[in-house]
């Protein structure tokens, strides 16, 4: 029994109106899906006017929590008794807090500019409107997830964004890729939940709360087993990394591109994937008791980047190597909020950055698909910069942004987690900084890739006519509208200043160290100034290779059969067998069990009772052969009974 | 004291309105269906009511009443709720209008109604006098005015049999010997009786309220027995029309695995009334009475057995599931959202009521073996239900699973999983209903249970597959829905007792994922292949209407479950206390936790 | 006399009676042996009210008597019907009510 050092203030004020920033999205949705085809016309700007009106009043819990003192600025607020049962008490409530805010501000903000941007994008979708409904449903449940005061809330939130990029997914469900890729990212995702809930349900066992301020109130008393917060954590880890689509869990996240470009960039790119960084930083208490998990989600990482890193090479469809060009970052923000107390600033850091540049970066893409015919092949893109050069620009920025170009977001964020993992001291620390500083390299290889095969070098369509053409595809590229290049500016603009401004003066690590702790300066492995040179000369190295190979030689329009490429190619062009794995190991042998079963059960266990009842049926068959209809033997048979009845009733009076 | 007799007046208005529905000539299915709607709705006012007056802080049954039946054996007529019947009764009476108003068009075979495959071999067969189901079922007369109209609607004797409900579209002469698609129709549907589909759903009700208000175990067995009749006539003479010989398989499979268990349940109900003679001066069926008695270890386990296997069958826990995917797929889809929904909790409350409080020795004794049982029907479940192409089977399928976590709770013997189990047989009843009215609603358009001939059909029928939708995630526990709540309970509650059950139990949830979605892709994704799905209409005014209020619960049960939650957990923890089990303390607790107090965390 | 002489030889008549009915195929003879065994029954049932002295045997022993009368009605009718449709009186051949 401690009396923990945890305390969130009552929300009071304005922050009694924070169940509006759930509710406000929520009721958009509510409005569109029920109102039917009657809101058709106006549901995009129904679901656009509900995110920024929840983006507005998040600037406005922003400002008041600044207001504040910096150590007064946790609240917590109590809406109503959600599941009371006995020892089982949950509420449900919210916490803002310096977390959470920052989440807000990014869910919201960019939720907002990506709304904006699908009302160009969807305009010719018939469906839009439900588009925007589950866009705005998504919103909701993302804030629940950051909002939640307690891990059961948070739980709720968790499934439901999961609900969401599973409907969003699906968007076009006509097509059989994206009903499957949605299956997929729910049965993946579903693992991971598994995870969550039963580190919940360990927490209950423990604790007797699945509050923040108990559960964390416990951990940071130390009165919980190393072994069992150990378990928490790995657990909490597990719905991480099915959340965050990283290594083993990390499948689901390349084929959730079959939904809309806009649900790529805010889902699958700046939010809803980041949460498991979230939800590690959250249990930063817990995190912090237990060196063994934090090990584990350091390795998640460091594997996660290279993963990632090595596949992007080898895709030629744009959103899939954004795909996995994302899955390696998170690599790298697990990778960061894994080296403790030292990283979970950091971790937040880059995740924020990368929700800029990601997003722009996908927006980007969608702006060029959608000019290129919905053709997602950079083999056929080519030359575009002339055509579509906002894009150009602002794709551009956020390419800089990523590859860590000086003075840019990405230069920032990154490099400071290249750093903190060099200064993790030791034979580790230099196994972990040389992947994060490799990962930069071919970060910077890849995301150079894609650049100049979209924007630069000779186009490989004609804008001919079919006769003219020779054989490559019509396309008239044309600059987006300005609902689309809009969104594409403001986050090019973040992009470029938003590592900058986090870093300015700790800044963000200043706000965040009340939930994430205080990040110590440890002994610098390297001093940092030669640090950003190596990270320089490493990720100028990557650009390089990619100059020679896509600038300054032509690129086939036509990918190269495997046989002509390298192994490594090969196999990163199949996800590294991760797919192949997952079959193998768990959908084959599941299909058969299944099969099994059904034969078991029809056969043996139904077969049982048939068998019982077609017994029985033989049996009365049998007996009633006895039935010859022979009067005579039936007095016999009358005889025989009555003897046995007088027999029976002497023996009884004898006995 | 109540004053009013709320669960006699709630036994008494469906039986006599069976009785009503029961006397009118087949002929006024109209006047039957508006009837018994009227009546199934004053049922769920008068619940409705009753839920009210009832005060979940006080321990016991209250609208008690209690008088002699048959008083040469203390048999009483004796009924009353506690928290855990009270809701049971509410999801029951709330069910039953839902699916008289879903069966509406239905109860005279009009799932056939569109005729796709039945040629002229089919019209025959459907004129057929064949009593479909039994002695005394509904098919005996009508059977012989269908047969006069089989030669061609001209006869005047066959036209006048038709039901009001039934277009008069055909003229009568002009009907060429290969009868019509829609002249089938009127012949499938004039030999079903629409008064007597009614009025077994209102005698199913009866049943149903009665099973769970029964104080009495004698009574409780004679209304345990008693729904089996109505239901067996329904999914005999009510299901599919073109598949007679399933149906009355079905049906008497159903109605054999639950005699058998029924029977077992007498003797056990008789030992009991033995031992209770044995204990006291006189012997009594008196539940509050019996549950007084300290019965020795040896002879509980023996009666335990008894009541177990019946509630087994009835609820069903694997292995004794058999007979529940042929009940489901075959009978008509209001018989099987009560049969799925209402009277298999029926199982899952006698396991709670009678298993637990009367033996306890035996129930902790044979705790791991029906935990295991549990723990493997819900496996078992979900596996079997991936690999279905029936709907209904498949829907079936998934209740085994769902009945492996309910049993799971209850003999967790926690108060959390205990209130979650209970809350659980609501929830489900809730959202497999839904499941099988949607599921039902597609049969009903197109004739087939097979999935696949279904498949792309969010684009032509987007209300239904939303629908759809949110039936399937509340079937797979998805936070938001009324079957999180008690999932999670049951789950959490488990955990705190038994780890490894509960972390296996939790990996469920995954196969939950994969068979709802599964099936939702196969049903309502893709490209629409076949031609007869492109013009599928969706939901009617009627069919919203049925599923609006269900839809309505499962989210609002899954946001703000307390009001229902309050009624049960005094109830459970209360059958918990009195056989020495409580929670386990948490094992380090933070500092005074103010249970009962919301807002707990500072 | 002693009473038990007429006990032995009701069972003596008895079971003479159940021997005809057993052994005869003759549909008559099988009957009338089924009144040897009734009447067997009777006398015995007087004989138990002599010795008892009161009047319930003698009262059973009527109400016997009533039975093989209805009994002989119903029983003749059918064999006769019998015997016109089969042409035979032997039990034996009547055997179409079976399995």
């Amino acid at each position: 029994m401690t009396d923990h050092p945890l305390h969130y203030a009552a929300a009071s004020g304005v922050f009694s109106l924070s169940w509006l920033l759930i509710v406000l999205p929520l009721a958009g949705a509510a409005v569109l899906l029920l109102g039917g085809r009657r809101t058709d016309r106006v549901g995009h700007i129904v679901g656009t006017i509900a995110a920024a009106s929840s983006f507005v009043l998040g600037v406005v819990l922003f400002a008041a929590l600044l207001g504040r003192d910096g150590d007064d600025r946790a609240l917590s607020q109590h809406l109503f008794s959600w599941i009371p049962v006995n020892g089982f008490q949950v509420d449900a409530g919210l916490l803002v807090d310096q977390l959470s805010i920052v989440f807000v501000l990014l869910i919201t903000g960019v939720g907002t500019l990506i709304h904006i941007y699908s009302i160009g994008y969807m305009a010719h979708d018939p469906a839009r409107r439900k588009f925007f409904a589950h866009m705005n449903l998504f919103l909701a449940s993302m804030l629940l997830l950051v909002l939640g005061n307690n891990f059961l809330s948070l739980y709720a939130g968790w499934e439901l964004v999961g609900l969401s990029s599973y409907l969003l997914i699906k968007f076009w469900e006509d097509r059989p890729a994206a009903a499957t890729a949605a299956n997929k990212a729910f049965y993946m995702n579903r693992v991971g939940d598994v995870g969550l809930a039963l580190a919940i349900m360990f927490m209950f066992a423990t604790v007797g709360s699945t509050g923040f301020a108990d559960v964390f109130g416990a951990a940071a008393g130390g009165v919980i087993g190393y072994g069992t917060v150990t378990a928490i954590a790995l657990l909490l880890l597990l719905g991480a990394c099915g959340k965050s689509g990283q290594f083993p869990l990390q499948a689901w996240l390349p084929d959730a591109m079959e939904g809309p470009t806009p649900i790529s960039a805010l889902i699958h790119a700046a939010t809803m994937v980041t949460a498991g960084v979230y939800l590690i930083v959250r249990a930063a208490p817990i995190f912090n008791e237990t060196q063994a998990a934090r090990t584990v989600v350091v390795i998640i990482g460091a594997i996660t980047i290279l993963l990632g890193c090595v596949i992007g090479c080898a895709y030629d469809d744009i959103k899939k190597v954004l795909a996995y060009s994302t899955v390696s970052q998170i690599g790298y923000m697990f990778l960061a909020v894994g080296l403790g107390p030292a990283g979970y600033a950091l971790g937040i850091m880059h995740l924020l950055a990368h929700g800029f540049f990601k997003a722009g970066l996908f927006l980007g893409a969608g702006s060029v698909i959608h000019a290129m015919d919905d053709d997602q092949d950079m083999r056929r893109y080519g030359g575009l910069w002339r055509y579509m050069p906002i894009t150009w620009v602002t794709f551009g920025l956020g390419y800089l942004a990523i590859i860590g170009f000086p003075g840019l977001s990405g230069f920032f964020t990154k490099d400071r987690i290249i750093e903190t993992a060099f200064d993790k001291g030791g034979t580790s620390g230099y196994l972990l900084g040389a992947i994060a500083l490799l990962g930069a390299g071919i970060t910077a290889f890849y995301m150079t890739r894609l650049f100049l095969m979209t924007f630069h070098g000779k186009a490989r369509w004609s804008s001919e006519d079919p006769e003219g053409s020779q054989g490559q595809p019509v396309r008239h590229p044309h600059e987006s509208s300005a609902s689309m290049t809009g969104p594409m500016i403001v986050l090019a603009i973040g992009s470029t200043f938003a590592g900058g401004l986090f870093v300015l003066g700790h800044s963000l690590q200043d706000w965040l160290e009340p939930v994430a702790g205080e990040g110590v300066e440890g002994v610098h492995t390297f001093s940092p100034l030669v640090l950003t040179l190596l990270t320089l000369v490493v990720t100028i190295g990557g650009f390089a290779a990619a100059y020679l190979r896509y600038q300054l030689r032509p690129v086939e329009s036509v990918a190269p059969a495997d046989s002509e490429v390298t192994l490594v190619t090969v196999a990163a062009r199949h996800d590294l067998f991760a797919n192949t794995f997952n079959e193998t190991v768990a959908m084959r042998p599941g299909q058969y069990l299944t099969r099994f079963l059904v034969w078991l059960d029809l056969v043996g266990v139904d077969g049982l009772v048939r068998g019982g009842a077609a017994g029985i049926g033989g049996l009365s068959g049998r007996m009633r052969r006895l039935q010859t209809g022979f009067v005579r033997s039936y007095a016999l048979s009358m005889l025989g009974g009555a003897v046995l009845v007088v027999g029976a009733l002497l023996l009884v009076r004898a006995g | 004291m109540n004053t009013v007799p709320w669960l006699t007046i709630l036994l008494l208005v469906p039986a006599v309105g069976a009785l009503v529905v029961a006397c009118l000539p087949r002929r006024l299915g109209t006047l039957a269906k508006q009837l018994t709607l009227g009546i199934t709705l004053a049922v769920l006012v008068l619940a409705v009511l009753a839920t009210v007056a009832y005060d979940p802080k006080r321990a016991g049954f209250q609208f008690h009443q209690s008088y002699d039946w048959i008083s040469t054996f203390g048999i009483h007529y004796s009924v009353g709720a506690d928290g855990i019947s009270l809701v049971l009764m509410l999801l029951a009476a709330l069910l039953v209008p839902v699916v008289v108003l879903a069966s509406w068009d239905e109860a005279d075979g009009g799932d056939t109604a569109d005729g796709t495959s039945a040629g002229p071999g089919g019209a025959a067969a459907a004129g057929g006098p064949g009593g479909p189901g039994g002695p005394g079922g509904p098919g005996g007369p009508g059977g012989s005015a269908a047969l006069a109209g089989t030669g061609g609607e001209a006869v005047g004797g066959g036209g006048t049999a038709v039901l009001v409900a039934a277009p008069p579209a055909v003229p009568p002469a002009a009907v060429p010997p290969a009868a019509t698609v829609s002249a089938q129709g009127v012949q499938a549907r004039s030999r079903r009786s629409v008064p007597a589909f009614f009025a077994l759903l209102l005698a199913l009700e009866t049943g149903m309220i009665g099973v769970f208000a029964a104080t009495d175990v004698f009574l409780f067995y004679v209304f345990f027995e008693a729904m089996l009749i109505p239901m067996y006539f329904l999914i005999g003479s009510y299901g599919p029309v073109k598949e007679q010989a399933q149906r009355s398989y079905a049906a008497v499979k159903f109605l054999i695995y639950s005699l058998f268990g029924g029977l077992l349940m007498l003797a056990a109900v008789i030992g009991l009334y033995v031992v209770s003679a044995q204990h006291l001066d006189h012997g009594t069926f008196d539940f509050a009475t019996l549950r007084q008695l300290d019965i020795t270890p040896g002879v509980q386990k023996l009666l335990f057995l008894g009541f177990f296997v019946a509630f087994a069958i009835k609820a069903p826990l694997f292995p004794f599931h058999t007979w529940l995917p042929d009940a489901g797929a075959q009978a008509p889809t209001g018989g099987a959202v009560l049969l799925v929904g209402v009277l298999d909790k029926v199982g899952t409350f006698g396991l709670i009521r009678y298993c637990i409080p009367l033996f306890p020795d035996a129930a902790d004794y044979f705790a791991p073996m029906v935990l295991g049982l549990a723990v493997v029907g819900i496996f078992y479940g979900a596996l079997l239900a991936i690999g279905q192409r029936d709907m209904k089977r498949l829907v079936s399928y998934t209740s085994l699973a769902h009945f492996g976590f309910i049993a799971l709770g209850i003999f967790a013997f926690t108060s959390q999983a205990g209130t979650g189990a209970v809350l659980y047989m609501v929830n489900h009843g809730l959202s497999t209903g839904l499941l099988f009215l949607v599921v039902g609603f597609l049969v009903t358009r197109r004739g087939t249970r097979d999935v696949g001939a279904y498949g792309g059909l969010a684009k032509v029928t987007p209300v239904l597959a939303g629908v759809f939708l949110i039936a399937g995630l509340s079937s797979l526990a998805l936070p938001g829905t009324n079957s999180f709540v008690s999932e999670f309970l049951v789950l959490v509650g488990t955990f705190t007792v038994n780890k490894p059950l509960a972390i296996v139990a939790t990996c469920g949830i995954v196969l939950a994922a994969i068979y709802v979605l599964y099936l939702y892709q196969r049903t309502m994704t893709g490209p629409v292949t076949r031609a007869e799905n492109r013009a599928l209409p969706d939901l009617g005014l009627r069919e919203k209407l049925v599923v609006a209020p269900l839809v309505a619960l499962i989210i609002g049960l899954g946001v703000y479950p307390k009001p229902i939650i309050d009624i049960i957990r005094p109830s459970v923890t209360a059958t918990y206390a009195d056989i020495g089990k409580s929670d386990p303390a948490p094992t380090h607790p933070v500092a005074a936790h103010p249970a009962a107090q919301p807002g707990g965390h500072s | 006399m002693n009473p038990a002489n007429y006990l032995i030889l009701a069972a003596l008549l008895f079971t003479i009676g159940t021997v005809g009915v057993l052994v005869r195929r003759n549909a008559i003879v099988v009957f009338m042996s089924i009144e040897l065994m009734l009447n067997a029954v009777n006398l015995t049932l007087v004989t138990f009210s002599r010795i008892q002295g009161t009047l319930d045997g003698q009262i059973m022993a009527f109400f016997v008597m009533v039975v093989a009368a209805a009994e002989v009605v119903i029983g003749l009718a059918i064999i006769l019907s019998i015997f016109r449709t089969r042409r035979s009186a032997s039990v034996d051949d009547v055997n179409l009510l079976k399995y």
